[in-house]
């Protein structure tokens, strides 16, 4: 979907709405993840303190990001791998086909990756001609659909297993199963071949590691393993602030995001990635590239919702979200769905076109408990609400009655008369104490709910009349 | 552990319009423990409304005259709704973080700030009245500002138990029930699909009450509950409790 063909936030929420076999789908998968993750979670003593820790080591090197960026690109030449920094996607985008295009590479696979799906990498690379395919199961099933992904971890949460077997059938032609084994083994048979044809090599990071230059990803299929090796060029893409210091700072962050992403103690494949192949490897790339992207987080990281930038992307936010769990994540309608997404897009984006996702919260605060790193979403939230309501973002009645509520609350005597007139006006719309439609704004709430109607006498009216002696 | 002297009530405006029997029941209940109820009559409301619809000047508005009316008084203030004290103890202090004055004395009301549940169970007898019978099921609804905000977890499940009530679970309990304020009526579909998943765990479970901390909660569920045609009350803690005699 093109930015200018996506409909408003509230068509997108209601087509989600409707859709009962996405119910389904998200049903299954994130009650289930809720359950593992609390029992991964149980085998880590000292997981609060560690939690604590790598928060404290996140935000102290978010306040010193530059310094840590420059030791990482240090490390990184010194063993060989060339840097590339990258202000926007298109120039991130331009970069990958350079480099495609300097080592004469046709054939591409990729392991998965938030950042290449946020530049829309492989709109690029195919609009060149060159041959990519996604080799995370989720991700080929996402590409083979020509689909988005709906979740940062598992990318077709919003799909059931029969969806994925028909999809299956359609579109590369395997027999129809609903057996996750067998789908799993149509997709590696075709996979195979790739692997073993491709130049080249994109995977994401987990984490770069900037004392050692170190790049680290984790997959539990293994695909990310075949993408750094077999390829003879293998090209990094992540975010400016998916750095931690050191390598003891990663092994706190694995134990975190493992258990906090799939409920695991630790993913099946964790692969150390530090420069291409020297003489004497056995295997390897031979040509190593790292492509450090902005795409607005600088503009982040200078403002109040820097924070946001501490998140390692476990997806556990989203899973415990009441509203993801009721419209899942495309209708966020960008690459980082939930309540990180939220915060993220439009600090990356803007909050003026994407100020809808903030208010697309209860402010419940699941996310912040569940968060690995306590990130203080819904104080961001709140805190984008404010902005987006300075910059005028609120719809001119609600702007009136705000301002008419603020008004009367500082004054009690103008508030009390107030107050009067509305229980009046409801209370002359109800029935047996209960308001079945409301007109303006509450005509939202009867839509759904029957409104309770105000009392014939408000609180301080039977206060007073039991406490005679009381003074107003 | 506080067992008497003054407490002030700030009954929220929920209460004073919707539910003035929630406010009566809990000045009962106060009572009943050995303290003396006042009410500051010039509250009028927190000023969460503003505050979470992004209208942060007018919340701050209202947040410095409620912060006036209960600096002129003293002991600890009560509220019987766990959104509304958290907006005082926790997201006042937010809301004056460029202005170290107001700050300074939004700290000062929030120490002094209890949520209704944690003063009760504070203040509970030593050995509860014994429960009288045939107590209803009753299902506790943790308001997510109560729970997650203030970390209030068991103090409302021990209450309820001492009036002998049988506390009925439900799946996925502590989740949001999807009023979430302003957002009930901004996104009306949303916070519906939200409420209807609550609606069908409680249908199942079965209670005969939904009790919970926080009117605005009760008044989402309660009017989903009812237009449903569902038997099934809802009731404000306060009055659960009063009605138990505790």
């Amino acid at each position: 979907v093109t930015a200018a063909a996506l409909p408003p936030f509230a068509d997108r929420a209601r087509t989600a709405l409707a859709d009962t076999n996405l119910h389904v789908a998200l049903g299954r998968a994130t009650g289930q993840l809720g359950s593992r993750r609390a029992l991964a979670f149980s085998s880590l003593e000292d997981s609060e303190r560690i939690r604590d820790q790598v928060r404290r080591t996140k935000m102290e090197l978010l306040r010193d990001l530059a310094s840590h960026l420059e030791q990482f690109e240090e490390r990184l030449v010194a063993g060989g791998v060339r840097v590339h920094w990258a202000d926007d996607a298109a120039a991130a985008n331009r970069t990958v086909l350079d480099i495609a295009r300097a080592s004469g590479v046709r054939r591409i696979v990729k392991s998965k990756s938030m950042a290449t799906e946020e530049t829309h990498l492989n709109e690029t690379l195919e609009g060149a001609g060159l041959h990519v395919v996604e080799t995370d199961l989720g991700e080929y099933v996402v590409q083979i659909g020509r689909d988005r992904p709906s979740h940062i971890i598992l990318p077709i949460i919003h799909m059931t297993r029969e969806d994925v077997g028909r999809r299956m059938n359609e579109t590369i032609g395997v027999p129809y199963s609903d057996d996750p084994a067998t789908l799993a083994r149509y997709a590696r048979e075709k996979l195979r071949d790739e692997f073993l044809a491709a130049d080249m090599g994109i995977t994401g990071a987990n984490f770069g590691v900037a004392e050692t230059g170190t790049i680290c990803l984790v997959t539990n299929e293994g695909n990310g393993r075949m993408v750094t090796t077999l390829p003879r060029v293998h090209v990094v893409m992540m975010g400016i602030e998916r750095l931690v210091p050191t390598m003891a700072d990663l092994d706190l962050a694995l134990k975190l995001l493992a258990r906090s992403a799939t409920g695991q103690k630790i993913t099946a494949y964790t692969s150390l990635l530090r420069g291409p192949r020297r003489t004497g490897d056995e295997c390897g790339a031979q040509e190593m590239h790292v492509v450090l992207l902005d795409n607005g987080r600088a503009e982040i990281l200078a403002g109040e919702d820097a924070e946001i930038l501490g998140c390692i992307r476990c997806g556990a936010c989203l899973n415990v979200c009441p509203i993801y769990k009721s419209i899942g994540g495309h209708a966020y309608g960008d690459t980082y769905p939930g309540p990180v997404g939220a915060v993220v897009t439009p600090g990356l984006k803007g909050l003026r076109r994407w100020s809808p996702l903030p208010e697309a919260s209860t402010l419940c605060g699941a996310c912040r408990d569940v968060c690995p790193l306590r990130l203080d979403i819904p104080r961001m939230l709140l805190g984008l609400r404010g902005r987006a309501t300075r910059e005028g973002g609120a719809p001119a009645a609600l702007r009136t009655g705000m301002k008419a509520f603020a008004w009367a609350a500082a004054r009690p005597t103008a508030y009390r008369a107030l107050t009067a007139v509305g229980r009046w006006v409801m209370r002359a719309k109800a029935h047996d104490g209960w308001i079945r439609r409301a007109p303006g704004l509450a005509g939202g709430w009867t839509r759904f709910r029957d409104l309770r109607a105000p009392a014939a006498r408000t609180f301080q009216d039977l206060w007073r009349e039991r406490s005679p002696g009381t003074r107003r | 552990v506080l067992v008497s002297g003054t407490v002030q009530l700030f009954h929220t405006c929920l209460v004073n319009e919707i539910a003035p029997e929630v406010g009566m029941a809990a000045a009962r209940l106060l009572e009943r423990r050995g303290f003396d109820v006042a009410v500051p009559l010039d509250q009028t409301c927190c000023g969460q409304p503003a505050y979470n619809a992004g209208f942060h000047d007018e919340a701050r508005a209202v947040a410095r005259h409620t912060l006036a009316v209960l600096e002129a008084t003293e002991g600890p203030i009560v509220v019987p709704s766990g959104s509304c004290a958290d907006m005082i103890v926790h997201q006042y202090e937010v809301l004056f973080h460029g202005q170290p004055d107001w700050r300074q004395r939004a700290h000062a009301v929030s120490l002094r700030t209890r949520e209704l549940s944690q003063l009760l169970f504070e203040s509970r007898p030593a050995a509860p009245a014994a429960p009288p019978p045939g107590a209803p099921r009753v299902a506790y609804h943790p308001s997510c500002h109560l729970l997650r905000g203030l970390r209030v977890r068991d103090q409302p499940l021990a209450l309820l138990a001492d009036t002998g009530a049988e506390l009925v679970a439900f799946d996925d309990q502590e989740e949001c029930c999807g009023f979430g304020g302003v957002f009930s009526i901004k996104s009306p579909e949303i916070s519906a699909s939200i409420m209807d998943r609550k609606l069908q765990a409680l249908e199942t479970a079965a209670p005969e009450r939904l009790v919970s901390c926080d009117l605005g909660c009760l008044m989402h569920l309660g009017g989903g509950l009812r237009r449903r045609g569902s038997a099934i009350q809802v009731q404000h803690l306060a009055e659960a409790l009063d009605e138990a005699g505790s």
